[in-house]
């Protein structure tokens, strides 16, 4: 199967971009160089093609209760332009992707599009439309992915940035909002969401018109490389690595994100989460920092002072911001709390760490 | 892009450098730090240590990869390149000067002829 291509494939190439395969998408993972463009965004603005994340749009009478059976949290909460960071698991309670669920700004009936994760967009369009058809709902789903463009302006400096290209209009959206906007003369839907730490927007826009809203905004270029270093040093989670339902089952109390799930909302998955909040949880999502020289990364074993398993790590990476070594992943939830001395096995060496509780940085 | 590679030194396919001089230093190429992006740690054995022609002798780490460093030659290591622990990103900025990592006494001269000329390493990567 070939990779799909975000719109803007060839600019990046003419930008010098180099790419990656990420979710079945060959996506740019870094443009200058991840430290480079790693800084841009945290001490001014940064530009990300994300376009590889995955649209689907559910509308008609049953789309709140649809949307709600499906995810972990309580859509029905949303008012039009707000958005709302949720889990979607199966009945187990494990979480097969994390998800931002927009409720459509212009719309009396409710209408709702939600952001897969790059690749889940088939399987979740189609975990939509069964349950829709076996509990007899009244709504329409429809895989918009390859027709919204997505493109994130992050930084302390995005908002002055989107500001000018949109005759001021995003100076009234707030945080965790969205509205329907013209950007360089595009109508997109502009939100005020990131996954980076920063302040900053989300623009959906039509895919043939990605190019007009890249070339509106002048700012350093950023691959999927300074994404995954800025989300780590937030604690972030990264779908299909952090947790998958395959290689890293994981409920939302183990993966930090507990607080996304509303146990007074009926949803698949849910009578489990009810059982697995009271039992509490054996693992726990955690951060590492490294206290001697070495990188932590993905796989690697956390163990005690006397060598006993504690857990392992999910992701890591030489923190640019710190230029300390920062690691995130499942420990032992009673003996690895926050500033717990461990060790982290590195090419068969125990290097020490310390547990801390994420963020790494001051946000 | 057009990367630097002086001709007067040896190279592996795995992008390693070594110069044929009477004091032996080895190294990554400009391709390999290209590649990697921002180098952020290296590992290098201590003086003393023998390392041999196509075996490992230590990891570089960018943020976005690992890579197992391979030596040209065998020989005695008789100096390591300290100032990379503190500084890695040396590898970036000068590969093939400030970013060296091992002084080596090899114990087969032989084995340079081996290794691939300048002309022929870029025939390799492009």
């Amino acid at each position: 199967m070939g990779l799909r291509k975000p719109p803007l494939r060839e600019t990046h190439a003419s930008q010098g971009a180099s790419f990656t395969e990420f979710g079945g998408w060959e996506m740019p993972v870094e443009f200058d160089s991840i430290s480079t463009e790693h800084a841009a965004v945290r001490e001014s603005a940064g530009l990300f093609d994300v376009s590889h994340m995955g649209e689907i749009e559910v509308s008609g009478p049953d789309a709140a209760a649809l949307v709600n059976r499906l995810t972990t949290n309580d859509v029905t909460e949303l008012d039009p332009g707000d958005t709302q960071y949720a889990c979607i698991t199966d009945a187990d309670g494990t979480i097969l992707d994390d998800t931002v669920v927009f409720r459509l700004p212009d719309d009396a009936d409710p209408r709702y599009l939600f952001v897969p994760n790059a690749g889940h967009d088939a399987e979740m369009y189609t975990r939509w439309v069964e349950h829709r058809d076996e509990w007899g709902l009244d709504a329409t789903v429809q895989n918009t992915t390859e027709e919204w463009a997505m493109l994130a302006l992050q930084g302390p400096d995005a908002p002055n940035l989107a500001a000018d290209v949109t005759d001021g209009a995003t100076r009234d959206v707030g945080r965790f909002e969205a509205t329907f906007l013209d950007v360089a003369g595009v109508r997109s839907l502009a939100s005020r969401t990131g996954y980076t730490g920063e302040d900053g927007f989300e623009f959906l826009c039509p895919w043939d018109a990605a190019e007009t809203v890249w070339s509106a905004f002048d700012c350093q270029p950023c691959g999927l490389g300074a994404r995954d270093t800025l989300r780590l040093e937030m604690g972030f989670l990264l779908s299909g690595q952090d947790f998958d339902p395959t290689d890293e089952p994981r409920t939302p109390y183990e993966a930090g994100v507990g607080w996304t799930v509303d146990l007074d909302t009926t949803f698949v998955g849910r009578d489990a989460l009810e059982r697995a909040e009271r039992e509490g949880v054996d693992e726990r999502f955690r951060g590492v920092q490294l206290l001697e020289r070495g990188v932590p990364r993905h796989g690697y074993e956390v163990v005690d002072a006397d060598g006993d398993h504690l857990g392992h790590l999910t992701s890591g990476t030489m923190s640019p911001t710190l230029g300390e070594p920062i690691g995130l992943g499942y420990l032992a939830a009673d003996a690895a709390p926050p500033g717990t001395r461990v060790r982290v096995v590195v090419r068969g060496e125990p290097k020490q760490a310390k547990v801390v509780s994420p963020p790494f940085i001051d946000k | 892009m057009s990367f630097d590679i002086p001709s007067d030194r040896r190279y592996l396919e795995s992008h390693e450098w070594t110069t044929t001089d009477e004091t032996v230093r080895i190294g990554i190429t400009d391709f390999a730090q290209d590649e990697l992006g921002d180098v952020v740690f290296v590992e290098l054995p201590d003086a003393g240590s023998e390392v041999t022609a196509e075996e490992e002798f230590g990891v570089v780490e960018s943020i976005k990869a690992v890579s197992d460093l391979l030596s040209p030659v065998s020989g005695t290591v008789t100096a390591v390149n300290e100032d990379l622990f503190d500084a890695p990103e040396l590898l970036n900025q000068d590969p093939y000067g400030d970013g060296w990592m091992l002084e080596v006494d090899p114990s087969d001269e032989s084995e340079f002829d081996d290794l691939l000329t300048a002309e022929e390493y870029r025939d390799n990567i492009e």
